[in-house]
């Protein structure tokens, strides 16, 4: 997909929105896999005992996707980004985002 | 006619900050839409990207209110230790169980998603504006992450109505 191929602003900006979206859901979906996956994991996402590991998983993937927007804003604000690229690999990212949000996904990787 | 403490962050998650994010979906997909270079005036266009911009921006708040108050202040209610909270109601009772085990473990996970991808959609739109109407490819990109929005916006909303009505948080 040629996204914003002749687009006045460069493409930078735009591209690293894009991509740290879908690391942020990627992030999201690995840390409920990883909790189901590793009870140690668990234990450590639950930052705040009432809300349990929801308030690490969902804190880590919000500072994980702040930290990736700002990093790559910085990074690529001035240039041109290859939008086939970036748009594919954030679809992916999004998509294992949603994968892992999924129960039957997740508890697949369930420890019985 | 009164609100306890719980009734009011229930329903503030729930139908004020949730159901207006639903609700303001419409009338931004339309717009959205229908911002095209080719079939609009410069006028229009601009009219129509001032209402997308604050829409967009308006719906990343409005959904982050919900995630935040729903995970920090209605959340911990419903995942009480006691067995009168919901959650503890619905494993107690088989033919219930699975609206907790897939309905509120998906809807508490899912919903996550949202704000990420509305918040990426409304700074496409703010720092974008005018090349949203002429770049196809970029107003496709921005529908996506705004559908994507929805969909999983509408999951949680969809679960937690019914979640809330089978074992509803007292």
């Amino acid at each position: 997909m040629a996204v914003i191929a002749d687009a006045d602003r460069p493409t930078g900006a735009a591209m690293a929105c894009l991509l740290a979206t879908g690391i942020g859901c990627a992030v999201l979906g690995s840390a409920v896999i990883g909790c189901e996956a590793f009870p140690s994991f668990k234990q450590a996402m639950d930052w705040w005992t009432p809300a349990g590991p929801l308030s690490g998983k969902s804190s880590v993937a919000t500072i994980v996707w702040l930290a990736s927007w700002a990093a790559l804003h910085l990074a690529w604000r001035r240039r041109q980004v290859s939008a086939v690229k970036v748009t594919t690999a954030s679809a992916i990212l999004t998509f294992l985002g949603f994968a892992g949000t999924f129960p039957p996904v997740f508890e697949a990787f369930a420890k019985h | 006619m009164s609100l306890n403490s719980r009734e009011f962050w229930t329903v503030f998650h729930g139908m004020l900050v949730g159901a207006v994010f639903l609700l303001a979906f419409a009338g931004g997909l339309a717009t959205l839409w229908g911002l095209r270079a080719k079939s609009l005036t410069g006028e229009e266009i601009d009219r129509r990207l001032r209402h997308l911009r604050w829409g967009t921006c308006i719906m990343a708040f409005m959904c982050w209110a919900t995630v935040i108050s729903g995970t920090w202040i209605v959340y911990p209610w419903y995942r009480a230790k006691s067995p009168d909270s919901p959650r503890s109601q619905l494993l107690a009772d088989s033919e219930k169980a699975a609206w907790h085990t897939f309905g509120m473990e998906w809807k508490e996970h899912v919903s996550w998603l949202s704000p990420f991808l509305i918040t990426a959609a409304a700074f496409l739109v703010s720092a974008y504006g005018r090349e949203l109407a002429r770049q196809d490819t970029l107003r496709r990109t921005v529908l996506a992450l705004y559908g994507l929005a929805f969909f999983s916006a509408a999951i949680g909303g969809l679960l937690g109505a019914f979640i809330n009505k089978v074992a509803p948080i007292a």
